[in-house]
């Protein structure tokens, strides 16, 4: 079973688990294709000043090749690079993109000829105003030649698991010696505050130090009010501890 | 419910590594197939991570190693839910002997269609020609089509030397390029629910019946043939197949009478389409050759008769090809046996 989202379908697997696709959106499709164009640029004056000296002995032979690479090339790169990096080209990759089959099967060769082929009306009359037009009136941000192959462009995570030392204590956990409160901190936590708070802790390096400090503690305030902790497990820890505390809680008594 | 997190990501770990390697290798190696004991521990890898992912989904708190497992088990679900064959190797024989002809032959429909509204195009070509000789200006887009045609062939037959010396190859890939450019935009056009392929063909047709209209008015039927049929009969037939591959994607859009949905109905008709395609674009390649290697000579350099007979030639040749070639069964085994193959693939 497919659910169609804004931003997202989820997929329900035969086996009764559902997984979701994140949908690119049209602005990093963009600057994905302005990558790939680049790259062409690259690879066109390459062929360039590889054949064109050659003009001087093969004259109109040369010039042939080079139409025909410029021709080839605008068709070729991305179907040769989507089929063989599974839907991605060097744009693709760079932003973290990939084509899929919008069922979540594996994508075909004749997917990826035909959203290629069907890339000359999306990119009527200037700069893909048809294709763009398409991906934000559809809910799956599809243009045209993913309407016709049956594709969606999806933004990838990130490499590997989370790193969860960045999460966890790292140090004893002084909330322990109270498993009651404990207990009932787990009880008012919301899966979203408790999202909202390991978010927090994984981005600490991407946060400005004073901001950190200020989030951190209207965060630590924030929890303290959902159970009270006696001054014993609290005194001399900071508002971060305090936080990673609570994750360690939270996450470690679940069961 | 979860369960000790960390502890939860130290068992886990070893299979969900595991089960990225296995999907790094399918995914790098086209047409790579694993063997009976590496499908059964795939699929275990695969049903253990989707389990771990419904474990970890009943704990929404952990967004990132969410992803991260949503990310492998859709991958692995590509994998293993993949019914759609992939051949290993391409064969251009088989594709060329049954494939190509068969596809056409299943679309006949929509290949008389675009035959039709071309034939349309080429009576209102003459009769602007016919009834008003100066529109000719406007409605041709070449030069070198606006003047006279007796003039132009008396040009033509005057000139001793080789005019297209120097610039063959070149004038060859500029028409292949325009033309696969052109028949690529009449298979796109089809997702405008086949209108702009139409338009297309209709226009190509305008041009056509104008300008053979405008040279057999003036009494240059035989220059038109010689200077036409060489090329065209590959060329015109294979922007009508561009074209039929546009009206096939335009029935899949609007579906009229199918009981599939629509998506059903684009993933049944994309293997012709991209077959179609690849035989236009050959079919111009050749076109592109011939036009610039051999249409553009005329008399004295080359008889007409002989231009007109390898014309003629050619047109009976690729209508015994689409027509005849790959009609039935034994003749699919023959062609199958021959080329060491077993079974059709359209």
């Amino acid at each position: 079973m497919i659910t169609d989202l804004r931003r997202r379908i989820t997929i329900e697997t035969p086996e009764g688990v559902s997984f979701t696709i994140y949908l690119a959106g049209p602005f990093t499709r963009f600057l994905a294709w302005l990558v790939d164009c680049l790259v062409l640029q690259a690879a066109a004056w390459f062929v360039l000043s590889i054949i064109g000296p050659s003009t001087m002995l093969f004259g109109n032979v040369s010039t042939a090749l080079m139409i025909l690479f410029y021709f080839a090339s605008s068709f070729a790169y991305r179907i040769g690079m989507e089929w063989r990096f599974r839907g991605q080209t060097l744009g693709k990759r760079l932003l973290r993109l990939r084509v899929v089959d919008s069922s979540g099967l594996r994508l075909q060769l004749n997917q990826i000829v035909i959203r290629n082929l069907v890339r000359v009306v999306d990119a009527m009359p200037v700069f893909y105003f048809v294709g763009g037009l398409s991906m934000l009136i559809n809910k799956r941000h599809q243009r045209l030649g993913d309407l016709a192959a049956n594709c969606v462009v999806t933004c990838l995570p990130e490499n590997g698991a989370p790193d969860f030392d960045q999460v966890l204590p790292g140090k004893y956990n002084s909330f322990r010696d109270y498993p009651h409160i404990e207990g009932r901190l787990r009880q008012q936590v919301s899966p979203q505050e408790a999202d909202l708070l390991v978010q927090a802790l994984l981005r600490r390096d991407g946060l400005d130090a004073s901001k950190r400090v200020q989030l951190y503690r209207e965060l630590a305030d924030h929890f303290r009010e959902k159970a009270a902790f006696p001054d014993g497990a609290t005194a001399g820890i900071t508002d971060e501890q305090y936080l990673r505390n609570v994750v360690d809680s939270v996450f470690r008594g679940r069961r | 419910m979860i369960i000790d997190l960390e502890q939860f990501i130290a068992n886990e770990q070893p299979y969900w590594d595991e089960l990225q390697a296995m999907l790094t290798t399918l995914e790098q190696r086209t047409g790579h197939q694993l063997d009976l004991n590496a499908v059964k521990r795939f699929n275990y890898l695969y049903q253990r991570t989707a389990s771990d992912l419904a474990r970890i989904s009943t704990f929404s708190a952990e967004p990132t190693t969410r992803r991260y497992l949503e990310n492998l088990v859709a991958r692995a679900y590509a994998e293993i839910h993949e019914a759609r064959q992939v051949r290993s190797r391409f064969q251009f024989g088989l594709w060329a002997l049954q494939t190509f002809p068969q596809t056409f032959r299943r679309h006949i429909r929509a290949f008389q269609m675009t035959v039709l509204m071309t034939m349309i195009g080429c009576a209102f070509g003459a009769l602007v020609v016919a009834t008003d000789a100066p529109a000719k200006g406007v409605i041709l887009p070449f030069d070198h089509l606006h003047g006279s045609p007796s003039d132009r062939v008396a040009d033509e037959e005057s000139v001793t030397e080789d005019r297209m010396k120097g610039h063959r190859s070149e004038f060859s890939a500029q028409l292949m390029a325009n033309n696969i450019r052109v028949s690529i935009t009449a298979l796109a056009l089809g997702i405008t629910w086949g209108l702009g392929t139409l338009v297309l063909l209709f226009y190509n047709g305008v041009i056509l019946g104008a300008v053979a209209l405008d040279y057999v008015l003036s009494g240059e039927t035989v220059f038109l043939l010689g200077w036409l049929l060489p090329h065209g009969s590959i060329e015109i037939p294979a922007i009508l197949l561009a074209g039929q591959a546009g009206l096939v994607l335009a029935h899949a859009l609007i579906g009229f009478g199918s009981e599939h949905t629509l998506r059903e109905r684009f993933r049944l008709v994309s293997p012709d389409l991209v077959t179609l395609i690849a035989g236009v674009a050959i079919m111009l390649v050749w076109a592109g050759l011939i036009e610039a290697f051999f249409s553009q000579y005329h008399e004295p350099f080359l008889p007409y008769s002989l231009k007109i007979a390898f014309g003629a030639t050619e047109l009976v040749l690729l209508c015994i090809y689409l027509v005849r070639v790959g009609r039935d069964d034994k003749g699919g085994a023959r062609a199958s046996a021959a080329l060491g193959t077993a079974g059709a693939t359209s």
